[in-house]
């Protein structure tokens, strides 16, 4: 306050600066404000052209000098403007005073007021303090009343607690002193398992104080106790008459009692062992001869409830019990589990061996799947004793047998369609009818045969489906489809089918004829049929019902098919070669037995060559009953009887006419060879195609053939040769028509002519005329 | 290594008897007999000339008639025998007699083939061998190593010894067994075993083989159904005591072994019709040849049943010398039982094959129509079986 008058008296120095510094001061008062409260002085003064702050001639500059103001304004300014700064200085002065006193006002009354309140707030303190004494004073006796009463209950405490720990003490011992009445009791009632846990505790204490003789008497009177306890327990166990879960509450109590659980574990298991036995035992005698034995299924239930189920119990409660003998244990385990199984399966295999035997695949497979159910379990439980693979095994093992059972049956039953068709071939030959037609014998075996496979493989199919559990073993899967359905049982079948009609080819008695020739057509044709269609349709079937996954090579059907054409070639083969001897026979009997020197003049066709037309007619109806016709020559199918006849005789007339003339002996020979330089080599026993006219001139062939060389072994008299010559003409009118070329009879009787002719010492033919007249008429 | 082309001969007549001059080792030489019912008979005797490859025959009559099976002496080789068909009163008998050939025939001697015929000489009657009471003679055979003097003939159902005295011109009948039974019962063919000191004949008749002691003149084994059919001939392995081949109308041709009259050791089925007749080389047992109806002559090898299954022991130095020239012999080493060749010369049926006595590498064989054939084992084989 002083200070403005101080300030002032500038003004009076300089009367316009007032009013023109008024502004500035104001920004003066303003600044030092700022600089009160931390502002920066620069920045409250924003002036613009900041001039320097330590201008002594800044009226509001820090570093005003009024002297060097003065001097500055006298110097620098006129007048005029002396005056206006002095009115300016003096308006601010001014200015500066009303705000100042207004300022004053203000805070004198905030002054009065703070005034008051601190008078008030020192009365309130003084108060106060005076009861903060009052209540430190209290506490102090607090404190002390305190720390009195806990001196005195310090002592009553302590003897608290020394009387709770004996209390406990008290109890324990009690307990100790009561155990073996307790234990007895238990005893008595049979509560082992409260036997066992009071001896389990008292076990420590009595051990640890046994020095003291009371405690000792406890402890021997304890120890008499639980020894009667295990012996009572040994019995009980040992009895064995409760079922398993008893004893393995036996064998843990025993364990409990510290029993060695080695020997327990031994006892344990032979124990289960007899248990088991006793389950074998019954089977065994549900195998038995005497009483009749129940099927395979119940077999397996039984042997799957009773044997199966309780193996699983004691593995089951060995392994809880003797878990910790670690390895070792589960060896034994495994080993005991092992034994036994073997002996269930040697069981098991012998009741399934009794059942190979039988028709009913679907019981079986029902019966092998429970088995092998059942031992999955344990299987599980006893990886290392192998139960579950064993149990595959004879499941595999018995589908093998099945299959090769199958294969037996297909092959018996392929012998009994063939024994059929002997019957039937047989037969009607006493009834002197056709009976059954060769062509309805063939449909019927090969319809029989096929429905056999398809039984079969319908029953073999059952060991694949999905519902059985053994059905998706690798060994199902592949192996089997591949190697036991479609090779072992399907090829091996048609396989063997081919071998067995083959041993009619080679068998040992093809003189006597043992197998019916029909029966050899029919088993040809039925071969070749398989060829064309049956094989493949079998085996697209099998292929079809069993997937077959597995990679390994399996006999494509080509083989198949070119071996049972191989077959039916080689039944055809002998079928022409048994009829042909057949033939053959008949010719060579009547041309040894005959005397050719001393024969009439023929009259007749010799009887003996219309039975050979006759057997040929036949063969020709049984052969045209199975196979197609087949191909001949064309040049002269449609040449009559008489063309053909006239023919051959002019031929035969020019081929040894000059036999006859004696002085030419050479021209036979000359004539007959360069005859055969021309013709071509008749193959007599050429291989054979699959039609009539092929077999029919294979048998042809054969029958001229003997015929030629049985003449050529006699010698003819002149009737003999014309009796030759009438029989050959009569051959040559009725089995032109069966061949393939007829030229070839031609050639094969001209031959016979010409050979008789030569074997004859006077050789006169008959008349062609003459000889046509007698064939004709017989 | 080209084979030779087989030497062929043709005969005027049918012909079936062939047989080699058994007693002669060096000179080739065979004689066939024909069969004509109209003119005289001959008896060829036919010398193969194996460096030059031409043929020197001789023709013998026989009168008597037409000639089915002829045989030579092991001991003499002017001596022969012949069964004969004699027709008399519209009757067929086969008889059978032991002829000796004019002396100077008996080595060959060496005329030009051109005047043979007009100059044929004939045989010289030794004696007859008395089949009145038996029946048609099928053949004659000599005892194979002794000294001609015992011969064996069968005679239908009859198989009867013969003693040849005085020079082979009185024979003395020295035993004889037959063969009883039902129905018409026939010797076919018989072989005179070479081993057992020459004690042992076997017989053909029907389907059935027997063999026969010929001390007590009994039978020793008889191999029933031994062919499905009529079993044509029959003959002995030269080296193997127990084992004979035998041939058929089956179109078999079978191997036994003696002691084991149930199973043949093995069969052959290479000929489409009858076989009439199977040899043995005398020398190399592998070699057998067959003749058949089916106008085919076979020659098979059949290594794994002779005396020298492995072939014989080859020492080193010759392997090695021999790879030279034949490497491909290496590989064939173990050689399996099959067919050698197959020969087509002839057009009618073969009713006789026959090794020659003396080049155990040479054959005849003889068809109906007269052609005679004579053919060579292939260089080859023969090769590979001498080295």
């Amino acid at each position: 306050m002083a200070a403005g008058p101080d300030h002032g008296s500038g003004p009076g120095d300089s009367p316009e600066g007032p009013e023109a510094e008024a502004p500035e001061r104001r920004r003066k008062a303003h600044g030092m404000l700022k600089l009160y409260y931390g502002l920066s002085e620069g920045e409250a003064a924003g002036r613009p052209a900041g001039p320097d702050p330590l201008d002594p001639t800044d009226l509001n500059g820090a570093h005003f000098d009024p002297e060097v103001y003065l001097d500055k304004l006298r110097r620098e300014c006129p007048l005029a403007q002396l005056m206006d700064s002095e009115t300016d200085m003096v308006r601010q002065i001014r200015a500066l005073d009303s705000d100042m006193q207004t300022l004053v006002y203000e805070n004198y009354n905030k002054f009065i007021s703070a005034t008051d309140t601190i008078r008030k707030m020192k009365n309130d303190f003084r108060k106060m303090e005076d009861e903060m004494d009052r209540l430190a004073t209290n506490m102090a006796v607090i404190t002390d009343f305190s720390a009195r009463i806990s001196a005195t209950l310090q002592d009553r405490h302590e003897r608290i607690t020394k009387l709770a720990g004996v209390h406990a003490l008290l109890r324990k011992l009690q307990f100790l002193f009561e155990l073996p009445s307790r234990l007895t009791k238990c005893v008595e009632l049979g509560a082992y398992g409260q036997a066992v846990r009071y001896q389990g505790r008292a076990q420590a204490v009595l051990q640890q104080y046994q020095h003291l003789p009371s405690f000792r008497a406890i402890q021997d009177d304890c120890q008499v106790i639980t020894a009667r306890l295990v012996q009572q327990l040994r019995q009980r166990f040992r009895e064995g008459g409760s079922g398993a879960p008893e004893q393995a509450e036996c064998v843990e109590l025993l364990l409990a009692l510290g029993e060695p659980a080695e020997e327990l574990c031994e006892e344990f298991l032979a124990h289960a062992r007899g248990r088991l036995e006793e389950e074998l035992r019954s089977l065994e005698a549900e195998l038995g001869p005497s009483p009749p034995a129940p099927d395979v299924l119940e077999f397996t239930d039984h042997g799957g409830s009773g044997f199966v189920g309780g193996l699983c119990q004691v593995a089951a409660a060995y392994q809880e019990l003797f878990a910790a003998q670690g390895p070792a244990g589960a060896e034994k385990l495994a080993a005991f589990a092992r034994e036994l199984g073997g002996r269930y399966f040697a069981l098991v295999e012998r009741r399934l061996a009794q059942e190979q035997g039988g028709g009913d695949n679907s019981l079986l497979v029902r019966a092998l799947d429970r088995f092998h159910r059942r031992l999955r379990a344990p299987g599980a439980l006893l990886a290392a004793a192998g139960l579950a693979e064993a149990a595959t095994e004879i499941v595999e093992r018995v589908a093998r047998e099945r299959l090769g059972h199958h294969l037996q049956g297909l092959r018996a039953a392929f012998l009994g369609c063939l024994t059929d068709v002997r019957q039937a071939l047989a037969a009607p030959r006493l009834a002197g009818k056709e009976g059954p037609g060769l062509a309805e014998l063939l449909a019927n075996v090969a319809s029989s045969i096929l429905s056999h496979i398809k039984a079969s493989l319908a029953a073999v199919h059952l060991f694949t489906a999905k519902e059985v559990s053994f059905s998706n073993k690798p060994y199902f899967r592949g192996e089997f489809c591949s190697q036991g359905v479609r090779e072992g049982l399907i090829v091996g079948f048609i396989r063997s089918m081919c071998q067995t009609a083959q041993s009619f080819c080679d068998s040992p008695g093809e003189k006597g004829g043992a197998t019916p020739p029909a029966l050899l057509l029919l088993l040809s044709r039925l071969c070749l049929d398989y060829e064309t269609a049956t094989i493949s349709y079998i085996l697209t079937l099998t292929d079809e019902q069993f997937l077959v996954q597995d990679q390994s090579p399996v006999t494509p059907v080509s083989t198949l098919c070119a071996e049972a054409r191989e077959t039916a070639r080689r039944l055809l083969t002998h079928y022409v070669k048994v009829q042909g001897l057949v033939i053959s026979q008949m010719l060579r009997k009547s041309v040894e037995t005959r005397d050719w020197l001393s024969t009439l003049e023929p009259r007749n066709v010799r009887a003996v060559m219309k039975r050979v037309v006759e057997d040929t007619t036949a063969i020709d109806v049984q052969v045209g009953l199975l196979y197609e016709e087949g191909v001949r020559k064309a040049q002269s199918s449609d040449s009559s009887k008489r063309t053909f006849s006239v023919y051959s005789s002019s031929r035969q007339q020019g081929r040894y006419a000059p036999s006859y003339t004696p002085s030419a002996p050479m021209d036979t020979n000359l004539l007959s060879n360069i005859q055969k330089l021309f013709s071509e080599r008749i193959d007599v026993f050429s291989p054979v195609e699959f039609n009539k006219v092929s077999v029919l001139t294979g048998i042809i062939k054969i029958s001229l053939k003997t015929l030629l060389e049985c003449v050529r072994l006699r010698t003819f008299g002149r009737f003999g040769l014309q009796q030759v010559q009438v029989d050959c003409h009569f051959l040559q009118l009725y089995l032109w028509r069966f061949v393939a070329d007829e030229e070839l009879v031609h050639l094969l009787l001209d031959e016979v002519v010409a050979s008789a002719a030569l074997r004859c010492p006077d050789p006169v033919p008959m008349e062609p005329s003459v000889v046509e007249v007698i064939c004709e008429r017989g | 290594m080209e084979d030779d082309a087989p030497v062929i001969y043709g005969l005027e007549f049918q012909a079936r008897a062939l047989t080699p001059q058994t007693a002669e080792t060096d000179a080739i030489r065979f004689l066939v007999g024909t069969q004509s019912l109209k003119y005289d008979n001959q008896i060829h005797i036919i010398d193969f000339d194996d460096e030059n490859n031409i043929i020197n025959k001789n023709v013998l009559l026989h009168q008597v008639g037409e000639i089915w099976h002829i045989s030579t002496s092991p001991a003499d080789k002017g001596v022969l025998a012949t069964c004969y068909n004699r027709t008399s009163d519209s009757r067929v008998l086969t008889c059978a007699a032991v002829w000796r050939m004019p002396k100077e025939l008996e080595s060959g001697s060496h005329e030009s083939p051109d005047d043979s015929s007009s100059t044929a000489q004939t045989l010289e009657l030794l004696c007859h061998l008395d089949n009145t009471a038996h029946g048609n003679m099928a053949c004659v055979v000599w005892e194979p190593m002794g000294d001609g003097k015992k011969v064996i003939s069968l005679a239908d159902n009859h198989i009867l010894l013969w003693d040849l005295q005085e020079s082979s011109s009185q024979a003395v009948l020295a035993g004889s067994a037959s063969l009883e039974g039902k129905g018409q019962l026939r010797f076919t063919s018989g072989r005179w075993s070479p081993h057992h000191n020459c004690t042992q004949v076997a017989t053909a008749s029907d389907t059935t083989l027997r063999g026969w002691d010929t001390r007590s003149m009994s039978q020793v084994y008889c191999i029933e159904n031994a062919h499905g059919q009529l079993v044509r001939d029959l003959d002995f392995n030269p080296n193997k005591q127990y084992y004979l081949a035998s041939c058929g109308d089956d179109c078999k041709v079978k191997f036994w072994d003696t002691r084991n009259v149930t199973e043949p050791v093995k069969t052959l089925e290479e000929h489409s019709h009858w076989v009439w007749n199977v040899r043995y080389n005398h020398s190399h047992d592998q070699l057998v040849l067959t003749g058949s109806s089916d106008s085919r002559v076979i020659l098979s090898n059949m290594v794994s049943i002779s005396s020298e299954p492995f072939g014989h022991l080859v020492d080193d130095d010759d392997v090695s010398d021999q790879e030279d020239h034949q490497p491909e012999e290496k590989s064939k080493e173990p050689l399996q039982d099959n067919v050698i060749a197959t020969y087509e010369e002839h057009e009618d049926s073969v009713y006789a094959v026959e090794w020659s006595s003396a080049d155990p590498w040479l054959f005849a064989s003889l068809s109906y129509d007269g052609r005679l054939v004579i053919n060579r084992v292939p260089r080859a084989l023969k090769y590979h079986i001498l080295l």
